[in-house]
């Protein structure tokens, strides 16, 4: 088997189910509770928050727990907006975003907010001058994923975040979901950033657990009301175990990371300088400093995304279409669709995502796969003609 | 730089004769005990100067230690040369490099008690910085007030080299001012006071009253963690905790509310004394400072401080609750003290305590009770343990924590 969908979802580590297994089981008390046991449980992730915020380089009153991704992107984009309604309600994000962006500015948009859409360029890059003569004095938040999940293009956050210095009460977010543990992390987090998305079941810990960080001083409205938990932005009795793990798995994750990076960034090479040379496939994913070393997308002309997706399962590999959390969905508006690639090529593009556990010799197999895979249709289709 | 030994001048003996070897006694003795856990480091102390050789060990972490020794007054860490020029010369140069920055003057200065020794100290001042002023450049001489001082020492066995003078906290070395107790309550002011009583000389024990169930054992434990802190000056503290719990009952019941704290703070006052005297000691300290809190008004404490003729030494009587906070940050208790743990101040204390209360009356509603039973139960209670540098009570739980992240 081989697993190249790792920006999906990634295997949980054993170790990191190991401390799940024995915190669910040995320190269940509510870190709220008074007594000795909720004081255990209170000191075990107030550890976990500490060290969670010393690898990400944070302060620890700056990291909220959440329930993911999806939720870390609403509290941050909804948050900000509703806080920040009486200074204005203009929002700017990227026309590349992940659903759980996307959809928020949607959702905000039927409550009269003003939403900008900015365009991308043919890698999927933003402008930051477009960005720049979007800004208006209405304008409260600036949201842009640090890495597109779809074809892995980091987005010059750096370049951003210098023109937003000029702009300091405009909050800016960054979904960094599919950014963290590659080596790229000075690119797609900086001194500017004001919010930033994590989401543990990308770097091997359980699902249904992620991080908001939110710099020391910046308001949110929350979305849960309730117990005030997490300072009051995130009530809801805290995940330990989750929560404990995934500080596990962050700290793994970030243990040689340009090592895996660099592993990673192999594995996509060997491939794409493999595909290169196969009439009828297009590359999205470059191999520059550009991209993050993780996600390969490409496209087999004339096969849908989703029958080679189906066919590579059948030799036991799995890959998905452009975004899992898109597949199911044809008419979603897709990174390849605001590059302005045609419908036909976009809609054959699937994405390999890798991580540290794959190996170059997976990669000679997909390409031993592929190509019999490829002679197949590139004759159906005249590819080589 | 690999510095061989430290020089340590001595602060102020402020009674001579033969108080002074008592002094330097419990300085070396203080310094034993700060650097125990390197073996390798020889003590000798002198009636003038103590010698810390170091024979291999990092000088920047037994700096660290040094920086929290009461009684030294100023320290330099040096290197011992054999007696070449050439030695000296190089040392020093390398000494300069390290320690100087663009714009500074220096100056050398030479001792010499080896008379034998090729060239006197007048040639040598002059050598060695002709060789500095070759060797590096914007170098400023400066004779009356220079930002470094180079100092070489000629001696019978060696040459000592050092061009840094490093300010030790000063005080008294703990012990030489006798032995007392310390009323400590997990507050700001108290720890603040342990540390001026250390500072003074002053061997202390701490006095920690808590009244289960209504503190808890966080609020002990807090207590214990401050002494853990404050035991860096001094090396080990004993700590005494007294339970308090059945005097508040009895004095909430029978007594009338706005003489509760007065009572109290009585009580509390009796027994730091009866335990001072079991333990031959010969004052006793807290933290009160004047006006802060009812208790503390002057009539208050004249009211309290009636229950005995010991003295009773208030070490931040008189400072600004900013000044003491800013001592606290400085010495590492304050982000430990503002934990909000009840503790057996204030669970009792009264809405409405009198700020001017009557010794009289004070006397005559303490008359209503069983003092010296309440007194002989809390004392058959008491628990003491002795608390090292930086001991956790509190977060127990890190090591397990560690492991399973």
């Amino acid at each position: 088997m081989i697993y190249f969908d790792n920006s999906a979802t990634t295997k949980i580590d054993d170790t990191v189910l190991s401390t799940y297994n024995t915190v669910a089981r040995d320190i269940w008390g509510n870190p709220s509770s008074l007594h000795q046991m909720g004081d255990r449980a209170a000191q075990l992730l107030t550890s976990s928050r500490q060290q969670i915020a010393q690898l990400l380089g944070v302060k620890q009153e700056e990291v909220f727990f959440t329930s993911g991704g999806t939720e870390s992107n609403n509290t941050a984009i909804k948050g900000t907006a509703i806080q920040k309604r009486e200074f204005g309600k203009h929002l700017i994000t990227s026309s590349v975003e992940h659903a759980s962006v996307m959809n928020d500015f949607n959702a905000l948009e039927n409550l009269g907010y003003r939403v900008t859409r900015l365009p991308v360029d043919r890698h999927g890059r933003v402008n930051v001058n477009d960005l720049r003569q979007a800004i208006d004095t209405d304008t409260t938040l600036v949201s842009i994923m640090g890495v597109n999940n779809e074809i892995g293009t980091i987005q010059p956050i750096d370049d951003i975040s210098d023109l937003l210095t000029n702009y300091p009460t405009i909050q800016f977010h960054v979904d960094n979901v599919q950014a963290l543990g590659k080596n790229i992390w000075s690119q797609v987090f900086t001194e500017r950033v004001d919010l930033a998305s994590f989401s543990a079941h990308k770097f091997h810990a359980p699902r249904g657990i992620g991080i908001l960080y939110k710099k020391t001083g910046k308001m949110l409205s929350p979305l849960l009301d309730g117990g005030g938990q997490e300072k009051g932005l995130r009530s809801g009795t805290e995940n330990l175990p989750a929560i404990a793990a995934m500080a596990k798995a962050i700290r793994l994750l970030l243990t040689d990371e340009q090592a895996k990076a660099e592993q990673e960034l192999a594995i996509k090479s060997k491939i794409s300088d493999y595909l290169q040379t196969k009439p009828g496939v297009k590359i999205f994913s470059e191999l520059n400093d550009d991209f993050a070393p993780h996600i390969l997308c490409f496209a087999l002309k004339g096969i849908r995304g989703e029958t080679l997706v189906h066919t590579l399962e059948d030799y036991d590999i799995y890959t998905s279409t452009t975004s899992a959390c898109a597949s199911t969905r044809s008419d979603e508006a897709s990174t390849l669709a605001a590059m302005h690639i045609d419908n036909d090529l976009a809609t054959s593009a699937i994405r390999l995502s890798f991580d540290e556990s794959n190996t170059l010799a997976e990669a000679t197999e997909f390409i031993h796969t592929f190509e019999q895979i490829y002679n197949h249709f590139a004759q159906i289709n005249h590819l080589g003609d | 730089m690999k510095y061989t030994e430290i020089m340590v001048r001595y602060g102020e003996l402020s009674t001579k004769g033969k108080n002074r070897k008592d002094f330097i006694g419990r300085l070396a003795g203080n310094v034993t005990k700060v650097l125990h856990d390197f073996p390798e480091i020889e003590i000798h102390p002198r009636h003038d100067r103590m010698h810390i050789v170091l024979n291999g060990a990092s000088f920047s972490e037994v700096d660290q230690r040094l920086r929290k020794v009461f009684g030294i007054q100023t320290y330099s860490p040096t290197i011992k040369v054999e007696k070449t020029l050439q030695a000296i010369e190089e040392t020093s140069l390398e000494l300069m490099k390290e320690t100087f920055k663009p714009g500074m003057t220096f100056k050398v200065n030479t001792r010499r008690s080896d008379h034998h020794f090729t060239y006197d100290t007048n040639e040598l001042n002059t050598m060695v910085g002709d060789y500095l002023f070759k060797h590096m450049a914007d170098l400023k001489v400066e004779m009356k007030h220079p930002d470094l001082t180079l100092r070489i020492e000629v001696r019978q066995d060696a040459i000592y080299i050092s061009n840094q003078l490093l300010h030790g906290v000063g005080g008294m070395p703990v012990g030489t001012g006798g032995r007392a107790v310390m009323m400590l309550s997990g507050g700001i002011d108290s720890p603040v006071a342990s540390y001026l009583a250390l500072k003074r000389g002053v061997d202390i024990e701490m006095i920690h009253f808590y009244s289960p169930p209504y503190t808890t054992q966080k609020a002990l434990n807090k207590a214990k963690e401050l002494t853990g802190i404050l035991a860096n000056y001094s090396g080990r503290i004993n700590f005494i905790a007294v339970p308090f719990a059945e005097i508040q009952e009895t004095i909430k019941e029978k007594l009338p509310e706005g003489y509760l704290m007065t009572v109290q703070r009585r009580f509390m006052l009796r027994l730091a004394d009866r335990i001072r005297a079991q333990r031959n000691e010969l004052a006793i300290f807290n933290g009160e400072s004047v006006g802060q809190v009812a208790s503390q008004t002057l009539e208050s404490m004249a009211a309290i401080n009636d229950v005995t003729t010991t003295p009773v030494v208030r070490p931040v009587a008189t400072m600004d609750k900013t000044e003491i906070i800013k001592l606290a940050e400085e010495i590492g208790t304050f982000d430990l003290s503002i934990e909000p743990f009840e503790d057996c101040c204030t669970i009792f204390a009264p809405p409405r305590p009198k700020t001017k209360p009557k010794i009289d009356k004070a006397r005559e509603f303490e008359a209503r009770l069983d003092v010296e039973g309440l007194i002989e139960r809390a004392l058959s209670g008491i628990k003491v343990t002795t608390i090292h540098p930086n001991e956790k009570f509190l977060a127990d739980k890190a090591e397990e924590d560690a492991a399973l992240l």
